[in-house]
């Protein structure tokens, strides 16, 4: 989504309402449920959180200068930087080190490369698709991109072919690059 | 489901402003590494200790693994020659600063060659006309590349303003050059007899 993705993109920046950034929070809690507590560690109660519209009905919301999540369509989905500061509040999977090289460069992330001994799927019951989660590699620490599940975790497990996981924001991509002043 | 998160604190490495585990990954490994080693000794250890790298290739056969290095290899060199050719473009353009005649002891000075430095035009077009006060904008020149044009003969500070400008960025031998541009005399046009 944001392979290329500069500053000529963004349409319009303006401040949202605090209602409405009310409703985005528990929206946002809603979707990622561990974050209620640090929720306002994210986005403090007296800040003021911009939304910038962009290109393709992206939408970008932004807290001091740094992107906290956008959406598309419904869906909220945070940035890598959000992520790897709280990486237990995020679903996740791991990829195999031979995905890295492809997934810093965006490509969607096929089925071996999450069933191989080194990738690691959550057990059983997984998550559903269309599930936004936090993609972590083999033998690093941090998250190095996020992904939306096209098929279950347990499809990809049992049918391990095609695209597993279809890529939305990863490290060094446009949106990471940019600079929100 | 109240457990408390406490908020992770992430390093990005200095040079490609990836954490640096994925360095290796980037195309500027190279420094990235060296920045590393200044920076975070333990984190440096860490990463690129032998044993750190025998473990971390020792999940993928080697024929793989050498074909992946070699691709990561002739991509960063790319990347560095590209860095190199972009540095050489740099220091070798030059800022003109032409000072166009308007009227009668009325000028006008036009700034080009700017566009190479990452000098974002209009906030620099902004800056000046406050700092002068006076009118200033950002227009297509007759090659079709953005030049500022500042109303009133300021060339000599904005020649100072420049310097000051490209040496914050560590570019120290950039030329400024200030040249004058005569107003062209009207051909005149010979008076058609009447008939």
């Amino acid at each position: 989504m944001f392979k290329k993705f500069t500053k000529e993109d963004v349409h319009t920046r303006t401040n949202v309402k605090s209602s409405v950034q009310r409703a985005l929070k528990s929206k946002f809690v809603s979707q990622f449920e561990k974050l209620e507590s640090v929720i306002d560690e994210i986005i403090p109660k007296k800040s003021a959180v911009e939304l910038l519209k962009c290109e393709d009905k992206i939408q970008l919301y932004i807290v001091d200068d740094e992107v906290v999540f956008f959406q598309q369509f419904d869906e909220l989905i945070p940035s890598i930087k959000i992520v790897q500061k709280y990486p237990d509040a995020f679903p996740s999977v791991k990829v195999d080190r031979g995905a890295i090289k492809f997934v810093l460069s965006g490509a969607n992330i096929m089925c071996p490369g999450l069933t191989s001994p080194g990738a690691g799927l959550p057990d059983a019951p997984g998550y559903e698709k269309e599930k936004i989660v936090a993609i972590y590699a083999e033998g690093k620490e941090h998250a190095l991109a996020i992904g939306k599940l096209i098929m279950s975790t347990e499809d990809i497990k049992s049918i391990n072919k095609g695209i597993g996981i279809e890529l939305v924001h990863y490290l060094g991509d446009g949106l990471w690059n940019f600079q929100a002043d | 489901m109240t457990e408390v998160i406490q908020p992770k604190e992430v390093l990005y490495c200095g040079v490609c402003s990836f954490p640096p585990e994925y360095c290796e990954f980037g195309a500027s490994f190279k420094k990235c590494k060296l920045w590393l080693d200044e920076n975070d000794q333990e984190l440096f250890n860490k990463l690129y200790s032998d044993e750190a790298l025998a473990t971390a290739t020792s999940s993928l056969s080697i024929e793989k693994q050498e074909k992946i290095e070699k691709d990561l290899q002739k991509k960063q060199a790319k990347e560095e020659a590209k860095q190199e050719r972009e540095l050489q473009k740099k220091l070798q353009s030059k800022v003109i600063l032409k000072r166009i005649e308007r009227t009668k002891r009325k000028h006008a000075i036009a700034i080009s060659g700017l566009e190479v430095f990452e000098i974002d035009m209009k906030k620099l077009a902004k800056t000046f006309a406050s700092k002068f006060a006076t009118g200033c904008s950002v227009t297509k020149n007759a090659e079709k590349k953005e030049e500022i044009i500042v109303q009133g003969d300021v060339g000599d500070a904005i020649e100072v303003y420049i310097t000051g400008l490209l040496k914050e960025k560590g570019l120290l031998d950039i030329k400024v050059e200030q040249i004058e541009e005569k107003k062209k005399k009207k051909p005149t046009t010979p008076a058609i007899p009447p008939q």
